[in-house]
């Protein structure tokens, strides 16, 4: 039903976002296609586009990614879904703690894991040098193609195990006994009955982690050497040290923005086409694990668990390792030295620019949130229908495309914020905004209109309505929302390694230049660092919100 | 203050469909009025146009003198109480009935004082200092009855207030309704679609079909003589027979198709010449006796029910036309299935419409619509 409203202040409030999303976001995105196929000489090319598709450098790293993000989303869903099974219907020990761990993962810096597992199965890690030097075995070492599967995959079966355990909370206890009834039990209810119950749940978290894995950049720069990705690619053509090629590294954003839209339309069609709605009154009772059957069970969560939690010990392990002089090499024995030489490396400011970048993007991402929520439950038009869209649009926008945008609209006079805090604050806002909106949109559709009537009606301002009855309702899904924006914005990598100078450097650049210089005493104690913060604000988290459906 | 409402010629469009034509109504002061209706009649629409929550396209509403078309929700002095009772989540049960108070800047004390009044009158006072997920649905629905009358408003208006709760409580709580409105001496529109509801709390009722006003009346004169058959129809059960009406020497006699006649009277003098009519019987308003080849239509049982107090018999006339007869249960046996049976009418009571159903021929329809009883 549309209704004809009196204007009031949410027809401004629409204008004002609008015209912020064309400046900031279809600007920049309009700029970078403009760059694509706009030669030197202002005439309109595709050069930009055929040099790419004519030389097997460059269209490998798409195969080469999509290679790799196929293995990791299998990967994803065979370490994933079994976890979530057992975690969904046998009564665990130590369940709560595998939970954690499994958050605890999926949110930690991108390329982290990566060059904690450098430092132990690389070259000269720890685990490959026992085993010379111990029994004179070769067992190779993990960088390309396995490196980036090993990391990936621990990194991102998290969101197969979360999106799992909803689906399966999700089946009535009495579709279970409905099926024992016609004569199907055990395994083959697992698979024609379960399975088939969570299927469109499968398909959305598989799609969800390919998007991801597609996108990342960190772990594929650090730990894949000759194995290019595609946002590596990206990233190189753009900072390459014979001179940037920027036309060239926008036609690759484009092609990066048109695979991921495809795979998001994909997605979208698919959830669309075989989603039916499952209500459970009687969720499935979860079983006592017994035997050997429960043993195998246990172990098999615990390996996993610990198998993808130990790289962030391990790195908080080694912060407090000597090292030599030059802080390259680890020795033995324990001391602060890591973290004083990261004190001498911008360690205060890095930390001062992350907290200061994440309060104010939280800041702003809420405010912008609630607003555009909102609009698109309250007042549904056009305008606001076609913010909405806007939003959502970063979705499928890979950090270093957004960076590399956003530099090529405001890289010049007279918006010339190239080097600049505000650009940084820009991408991460931009980057995290759809997110909060996701959650902000949810939680305000649950609450009903009345509510709203009934404190006008009772001679409350629209204003005042807002700010003390909605948004108040609204609260806990905001905050949960915002904390998780918070810890992605402090382990956001890949717009930042496009965007940061000395000035305006982050926690997870100084990290990762320390990586890049072989400064690996300062290195993990960078990384200690922003893992620490990382595990506190997801531990605060997981206090606060109660439901166990976290939508990352 | 108590005020009255009376609304002219109101129009209400959603895009271009247009859902109320031209509805005229009048709410006397202190009065409990019912827009009753079916689903998508237009009675909530019609409501929350009082209430300012729709846009009104057409004609005036006004509080007494005071026309409120275009006056701000929050400024007309309204209690609401809404389908899902609308309690803020995350405010006490105090701070929910006190959040009107509040709004109009009064006095701590005065604000403090009235809710505990109100709190008092609807027995919420215990549960004060509660979080309302903590309370049960009656609970929930005191508070919001307290909340809305908090504020003394100019009147109270209720949306399907009791369809959230089960058969036992709605019992309830509609005398707790209905001995409150009586008690605050507020105008009240109450918006229901249940007809029993209606006739229980409604000084008056207004029947509602496709945003056109059937009928206003009493609960006792919709009842007894309903404007037309969709009235007839809606409230309680009835049985539509085609027939005829028959004039003869300033007598009329009404005829159904097998032959049946019975002397009718009351028929308006427009009406009484010789025309095909529409009979309607409630299922208490048919006599019923073995067949012994006397007078009345003749009917086979098909199927009975013992309610105890009643029996429900649902027959099969001679013309093809089902019906269903209630008759106080006797101690004699119940009329086995497949009996011959004839059915007399009781004709005080019966109504009769025109062929189309639009009109009652009869005398005694009380459309009320007027300013003062």
């Amino acid at each position: 039903m549309k209704e004809k409203r009196r204007p009031d202040m949410w027809i401004a409030v629409s204008a004002v976002l609008f015209l912020l999303f064309l400046v900031f976001l279809i600007f920049p995105l309009f700029q970078i296609m403009k760059q694509s196929v706009i030669a030197e000489d202002g005439g309109f090319t595709l050069a930009q586009f055929r040099k790419f598709f004519s030389q097997k450098y460059y269209t490998n790293t798409i195969s080469n990614s999509l290679k790799v993000t196929l293995a990791v989303t299998a990967c994803s869903l065979l370490v994933g879904i079994p976890m979530s099974y057992f975690y969904s219907f046998y009564r665990l020990r130590l369940s709560k703690l595998v939970f954690t761990i499994s958050i605890l993962c999926c949110m930690s810096a991108p390329f982290l894991g990566a060059y904690s597992w450098i430092l132990l199965l690389g070259r000269s890690g720890v685990i490959t040098t026992f085993f010379r030097s111990s029994f004179g075995i070769d067992i190779g070492n993990i960088y390309g193609f396995g490196g980036i599967l090993l990391v990936q995959t621990l990194k991102f079966f998290p969101l197969v195990f979360i999106y799992m355990n909803g689906a399966f909370r999700n089946i009535d206890n009495s579709l279970m006994e409905a099926s024992a009834n016609l004569g199907c039990t055990g395994l083959k209810r697992l698979f024609t009955v379960v399975l088939a119950l969570v299927m469109p749940t499968v398909l959305a978290a598989s799609l969800l982690v390919f998007m991801r894995a597609f996108a990342d950049f960190g772990t594929p720069v650090v730990i894949g050497e000759g194995y290019m990705t595609f946002p590596v690619l990206i990233y190189r053509e753009f900072v390459n040290e014979n001179g940037a090629d920027y036309g060239f590294a926008s036609a690759i954003s484009v092609i990066a923005i048109a695979v991921t839209a495809l795979v998001f339309l994909a997605q979208k069609w698919a959830t669309r086409k075989f989603s039916f709605s499952l209500n459970s009154l009687h969720p499935v009772e979860k079983k006592e694990a017994k035997g050997i059957g429960g043993f195998l069970m246990h172990a098999y969560c615990y390996l996993v668990c610990i198998i993808a939690f130990m790289p962030q010990v391990f790195i908080i392990y080694l912060s407090f390792r000597n090292t030599n002089a030059a802080g390259t090499i680890f020795v033995d024995g324990y001391s602060l030295c890591s973290y004083r030489a990261a004190m001498s490396r911008l360690l205060m400011r890095s930390m001062g620019n992350t907290v200061k970048l994440g309060l104010l993007a939280l800041l702003f991402i809420i405010v912008i949130a609630i607003m555009i929520s909102y609009l698109t439950v309250r007042r549904k038009n056009v305008l606001n229908d076609t913010i909405d869209t806007f939003s959502m649009i970063p979705y499928i926008m890979p950090g270093v495309v957004i960076g590399i945008a956003l530099l090529t609209a405001f890289g010049h006079k007279p918006f010339k914020l190239t080097g600049t805090f505000t650009i940084m604050l820009l991408a991460v806002i931009i980057r995290r905004l759809p997110y909060t909106i996701r959650s902000a949109t949810a939680t305000l559709s649950q609450i009903p209109m009345s509510i709203e009537e009934a404190s006008i009606s009772l001679g409350a301002s629209k204003l005042k309505t807002l700010t003390r009855i909605t948004v108040p309702m609204m609260s806990s899904g905001i905050l949960s929302g915002a904390i998780l924006s918070w810890v992605a914005i402090l382990t956001e990598v890949s717009s930042a390694i496009i965007l940061y100078n000395n000035r305006s450097i982050t926690m997870t650049i100084s990290a990762y230049v320390a990586i890049t210089r072989g400064n690996e005493g300062m290195a993990a104690a960078f990384a200690a660092i922003l893992t620490v913060m990382t595990i506190i604000s997801l531990l605060i988290y997981l206090k606060i919100s109660k439901s166990e459906d976290i939508r990352l | 203050m108590r005020k009255n409402i009376s609304i002219q010629h109101a129009v209400k469009r959603y895009g271009n469909s247009t859902v109320i034509h031209d509805l005229s109504l009048f709410v006397r002061e202190g009065e409990f009025f019912t827009l009753l209706g079916p689903s998508g009649c237009g009675k909530t629409t019609l409501l929350r146009m009082i209430a300012g929550f729709n846009s009104i396209e057409g004609g005036d509403f006004f509080f007494n003198d005071t026309r409120i078309n275009d006056m701000d929700p929050a400024k007309r002095n309204i209690g609401m109480v809404f389908q899902n009772y609308a309690i803020f989540p995350n405010l006490t049960v105090r701070k929910n009935i006190e959040f009107g108070l509040r709004n109009r800047k009064l006095p701590k004390e005065e604000v403090r004082a009235q809710a505990e009044k109100f709190m008092h009158l609807m027995h919420v006072d215990e549960y004060a200092d509660r979080l309302p997920d903590r309370l049960s649905g009656g609970q929930q629905q005191r508070v919001a009855l307290a909340r809305a009358l908090a504020i003394t408003p100019d009147v109270l208006l209720m949306d399907e207030p009791l369809s959230n709760l089960d058969a036992k409580l709605r019992v309830e709580m509609r005398s707790v309704i209905k001995e409150i409105q009586n008690k605050v001496g507020i105008t009240t529109v109450y918006v229901t679609h249940d007809q029993e509801e209606a006739m229980a709390v409604s000084d008056r009722i207004a029947v509602m079909n496709d945003g056109v006003i059937q009928h206003i009346g009493t609960p006792k004169n919709i009842y007894q003589r309903p404007a037309n058959l969709f009235v007839a129809t809606f409230i309680g059960r009835t049985n539509v027979l085609k027939g005829r009406l028959l004039a003869e020497s300033g007598r009329t006699f009404i005829e159904t198709h097998d032959g049946y006649r019975a002397e009718i009277r009351g028929v308006l003098s427009g009406y009484a010449s010789d025309r095909d009519i529409v009979i309607s019987v409630r299922p208490e308003e048919f006599r019923l006796k073995v067949d012994d080849g006397g007078d009345g239509i003749s009917a086979t049982i098909r199927d009975s029910v013992f309610l105890g107090l009643n029996t429900h018999y649902f027959v099969t006339l001679s013309t093809g036309e089902e019906a269903e007869i209630i008759q106080e249960s006797s101690i004699d046996s119940i009329i086995e299935p497949g009996t011959r049976i004839r059915l007399t009418v009781n004709t005080e009571k019966v109504n009769i419409f025109s062929e189309d159903g639009s009109a009652n021929l009869l005398a005694g329809v009380v459309n009320d619509n007027a300013m003062e009883a």
